[in-house]
C-alpha cells in the first residue's frame, strides 16, 4: 500500500498573491450584498409579517417572491463571482 | 397509517443498492493511498463534484423533512429551503478557495495550517465528530421512516440496513466511492423531483382528490350540528373534562371523537389510542386492515378553490402557487390525552386553513412565535435562519468535498454547480410540499412520509422509484458524514494529535474501523430518535456546526491576530454552549425528555443568535490575551 504517508508533502498549486487578494475582495463584496438581501428577508418575516402576505408580482405574495428571489440571486451572484474571478486570473 | 408493502420499490432499491456497492467495490482498487481514501486523490472533475455536493447536501432532511413540513404547515417548511441554500453563499464567497488552499484531508488541516497546534487538532476533531453525529441522527431516522412503506418492516430495520450498506461503501473505497454514490443520488433526486413536479402541475388542484387507482379519498365530516351527531354523546370525564371534544358512542359500542368548532358545530376527528399493554386502537376499533379493524384515513385536500371551482385542471408553476394562496385547505392538528388507566389517545383534528395564512411565515408550531408582538418571541426564528445561513459552510462532510478537486478554480466551479442543482431542488420542494398537502394521501402520524405518499397518489411506479431514490438519498449523505467522522478519528486524532505510531496497513485499518464504529453509533442514534421530525434535528446540527466552526474559520482567514489558543477556545465554547443550549431548550424537553416544555431553562430553542457571536467574542478575547511576544529589537548603535 504505497503512498499512505500522512505527512508526505502536499502538491500545492501555483498561486498569484494578487489574484488571491482580488478574488477574496470580490468574494467579500458579493457576500455582503447577499447578507443584506438575506437580512432584509429575515427582518420582514420577523417584524412585518403582514407585508409578506401582500401579492407583489404575478399575483404571488411577498413571501414567495422574496424566497424564490433569494435562491435565484444566490445563483446570479455565484455566476458574477465566477466571471470577476476569471477576469482577475487573466490579468 | 399502515402502508402497503411495495415489491416494486424493494426491487428498485435493491438495484440501486447493488449498483452503488458494485461501484464501491470496483473503485476500491483505486483508493489505496491516504490521499485516495480521504480525498479521492484530488482527481474528481469539478462538474461531478458539484453534483456530488448536491448529493451530499440534499439529505433526508431536505427531501423528507422539508416536503413534510410544507405539506403539514405550508410556507414555514420553505424557510428551511431558503436558509439551506443561502448558506452556500458563505461557502462559495468566503470558505471554498481558502479551505482548498490551506487544507489537505480534513477541516482541521485548514484550521491548523498556520499553527501546527495539537489543541486545534483535538478541538476540530471533536467538533467534527459531534456535528457529524447530530447530522447522522435525522438521516438514519429518515431511513427508518422509509422502510415501513417499502418493506413493511419496523423502523429499526431501515436504520440497520442503511447503516450496514453505507459502512460497506465507505470502507471499500472511501471518498472515491462516496463521491460517485453522491453523484448518482444527486442526479436521480433532482431529476425525479422535476418529473413529479411536472406531473403535479399537470394534475392541478382539486377539492375531491383521487388516488392512483382512481378511488376518491375520504372527506371527513365537518360542521355537523350537535343534535345530528349519530349516537350517544358520552359525558365528559377524567382527562376529557374541559377539552373541545365530544365522544360519540354508536349502536355497536364504538366510540368516535368529534372536535367542537368555533361556531358550535362539530367536525370528525381521528384517534389513535395506545393502551398500556401496547395495543393500538383507531377510532375505537383495533388498528388494522382486516374486518372489524380500522386504520387512519389518508388526509389533505383543498376544501375551497378560487372562484368556487372544483378543480383547476393543469396549471403553470406560478398559477399553482396563486391557487394555493387563494384556496382553503384542510390541515390537521393533533393533541394527546392521557387517561387514568395509562391509555394515551392522540386526537388528529381538522383545521381548515386559508392559503393567505399558511403561505406566509409563522403558520407552524416551529415558527408561530414570529407572529407574536414580543421581540424575544421572534428570536427563535431569527436564530434558526442565522444558523442555516452560517451552518452550511461549517459542516465537516461538506468541507471535505473541497479536497476532492484539483485546485481552487475547480473548488469554485463545483460550488456553483452545486448551488444551481441545490437551488433548483429547493424551488421544487415548495411545489412538492404543497402538492402533498392537497393530494389526499398524507399520513397524519408521519410528516416525513409526505413526499413518497404524494408520488403514490400519482402512480405506484413513481412511489416505488421515489422511495428507492429516497433510500439512496440517505446512503449518499450518511456516507459523506461517516467519511468526515472517520477522517477526524484516523487523521486528526490518531495520527496528528495522539501521534500513534502506525504502519501503513494499521492506518488504513484505523480509518475503516472508525467508519464501522461511527456507522454503529449512527444506527443506535437513529433508533433512539425515531419519532422526531428530521428537519428539526438538522436545524440542531446546523446550530452546533455554525457556533463551533464558523467563528474559527472566518477569523483565521480575516484577522491576522488570531492565535491558536483563540481558535481552540472558540471551537470548544461554541460547541459546548450550542449543545448545552439545545439540550436545555423547550424542544428537547418536549421531544427528548418528554417533559413540560414550559419548564425549559433557556428562553428559545435555537441557540445560534447567541452562540455564534459568543464564539467570535471568545476567539477575539483569547487571541488578544495570547498574542505572541514581539521579537526583541536590537538597540541602535
Amino acid at each position: 500500500m504505497g503512498g499512505l504517508d500522512f505527512h508526505a508533502p502536499v502538491e500545492k498549486e501555483q498561486e498569484d498573491a494578487g489574484v488571491v487578494a482580488h478574488n477574496t475582495r470580490m468574494g467579500v463584496i458579493l457576500f455582503v450584498i447577499y447578507v443584506l438581501f438575506y437580512g432584509g428577508f429575515m427582518g420582514l418575516s420577523a417584524f412585518a409579517p403582514q407585508a409578506m402576505a401582500k401579492p407583489i408580482l404575478l399575483g404571488l405574495n411577498m413571501a414567495v417572491v422574496y424566497g424564490f428571489a433569494l435562491i435565484v440571486v444566490a445563483l446570479v451572484l455565484s455566476l458574477v463571482y465566477m466571471r470577476v474571478c476569471r477576469v482577475a486570473a487573466k490579468k | 397509517m399502515i402502508h402497503e408493502t411495495s415489491l416494486m420499490a424493494v426491487l428498485i432499491f435493491l438495484f440501486f443498492a447493488s449498483a452503488v456497492i458494485g461501484i464501491s467495490l470496483y473503485l476500491g482498487r483505486r483508493a489505496k493511498s491516504a490521499a485516495g481514501y480521504f480525498a479521492a486523490g484530488g482527481n474528481i472533475h469539478w462538474a461531478v463534484n458539484g453534483i456530488a455536493f448536491a448529493g451530499d447536501y440534499l439529505s433526508a432532511a431536505s427531501f423528507l423533512g422539508i416536503c413534510g413540513m410544507i405539506a403539514f404547515y405550508g410556507y414555514d417548511g420553505f424557510l428551511y429551503s431558503i436558509g439551506y441554500l443561502a448558506g452556500w453563499i458563505v461557502a462559495l464567497f468566503i470558505i471554498a478557495e481558502p479551505l482548498k488552499r490551506l487544507g489537505r484531508f480534513t477541516f482541521a488541516d485548514a484550521l491548523d495550517n498556520r499553527f501546527n497546534s495539537r489543541g486545534i487538532k483535538l478541538a476540530a476533531a471533536i467538533s467534527t465528530l459531534v456535528v457529524s453525529c447530530f447530522y447522522l441522527i435525522p438521516q438514519m431516522v429518515g431511513a427508518g421512516a422509509l422502510v415501513k412503506p417499502l418493506l413493511g418492516f419496523p423502523h429499526y430495520v431501515g436504520v440497520i440496513v442503511v447503516g450496514a450498506i453505507v459502512t460497506l461503501i465507505v470502507t471499500t473505497a472511501g471518498m472515491v466511492s462516496t463521491t460517485w454514490v453522491q453523484f448518482i443520488k444527486g442526479s436521480l433526486l433532482v431529476l425525479l423531483c422535476t418529473v413529479i413536479t411536472g406531473m403535479l402541475l399537470y394534475r392541478g388542484v382539486t377539492t375531491q382528490p383521487v388516488n392512483a387507482q382512481g378511488k376518491a379519498c375520504t372527506i371527513a365530516a365537518r360542521n355537523v350540528p350537535a343534535d345530528q351527531l349519530l349516537g350517544t354523546v358520552l359525558p365528559e370525564e377524567g382527562a376529557w373534562v374541559g377539552k373541545p371534544y365530544a365522544r360519540v358512542q354508536d349502536a355497536a359500542g364504538v366510540v368516535s371523537v368529534w372536535r367542537k368548532d368555533a361556531d358550535g358545530t362539530y367536525s370528525a376527528a381521528q384517534t389513535l389510542a395506545v393502551q398500556k399493554d401496547g395495543k393500538k386502537f383507531v377510532n375505537g376499533l383495533p388498528r388494522g386492515r382486516k374486518a372489524g379493524e380500522r386504520d387512519l384515513d389518508p388526509v389533505g385536500y383543498a376544501s375551497k378553490l378560487p372562484e368556487g371551482v372544483k378543480e383547476t385542471g393543469p396549471v403553470g408553476p406560478f398559477g399553482f402557487i396563486r391557487t394555493m394562496q387563494d384556496s382553503e385547505v384542510i390541515l390537521w392538528g393533533n393533541e394527546k390525552i392521557t387517561e387514568a388507566n395509562g391509555t394515551v389517545t392522540t386526537i388528529y383534528y381538522q383545521k381548515p386553513t386559508a392559503g393567505k395564512d399558511f403561505m406566509t411565515p409563522g403558520s407552524s408550531p416551529t415558527f408561530k412565535k414570529v407572529r407574536s408582538a414580543k421581540f424575544v418571541d421572534k428570536l427563535d426564528f431569527l436564530s434558526l435562519m442565522l444558523a442555516l445561513f452560517c451552518g452550511t459552510a461549517s459542516l465537516p462532510h461538506i468541507l471535505i468535498r473541497y479536497y476532492t478537486v484539483k485546485d481552487q478554480i475547480s473548488a469554485r466551479k463545483s460550488t456553483i454547480v452545486g448551488i444551481a442543482a441545490i437551488g433548483f431542488f429547493y424551488v421544487l420542494t415548495l411545489f412538492l410540499g404543497l402538492g402533498a398537502m392537497t393530494s389526499g394521501a398524507l399520513d397524519v402520524t408521519d410528516s416525513n412520509m409526505s413526499a413518497p405518499l404524494l408520488a403514490r397518489s400519482i402512480s405506484e411506479f413513481l412511489f416505488a422509484v421515489i422511495s428507492a431514490v429516497a433510500f439512496t438519498t440517505v446512503l449518499g449523505t450518511v456516507s459523506g458524514l461517516i467519511m468526515a467522522a472517520s477522517g477526524a478519528v484516523a487523521h486528526d486524532l490518531m495520527t496528528n494529535f495522539f501521534k500513534i505510531p502506525l504502519d501503513e496497513f494499521q492506518k488504513v485499518r484505523a480509518a475503516k474501523i472508525s467508519a464501522v464504529c461511527v456507522g454503529m453509533i449512527a444506527i443506535v442514534l437513529g433508533i433512539i430518535f425515531a419519532k422526531m421530525n428530521v428537519n428539526f434535528l438538522v436545524g440542531w446540527a446546523f446550530n452546533i456546526a455554525a457556533s463551533a466552526n464558523l467563528p474559527a474559520l472566518m477569523m483565521l482567514l480575516f484577522w491576522k491576530r488570531t492565535t491558536k489558543q483563540g481558535i481552540t477556545a472558540a471551537i470548544i465554547v461554541g460547541m459546548l454552549t450550542s449543545l448545552g443550549w439545545i439540550l436545555l431548550s423547550a424542544q428537547a424537553y418536549k421531544d427528548v425528555y418528554g417533559l413540560d416544555p414550559a419548564q425549559a431553562i433557556v428562553p428559545f430553542s435555537q441557540p445560534a443568535i447567541v452562540t455564534i457571536p459568543l464564539g467570535f467574542l471568545v476567539l477575539v478575547l483569547v487571541s488578544l490575551f495570547t498574542q505572541p511576544k514581539p521579537a526583541a529589537v536590537p538597540a541602535k548603535a
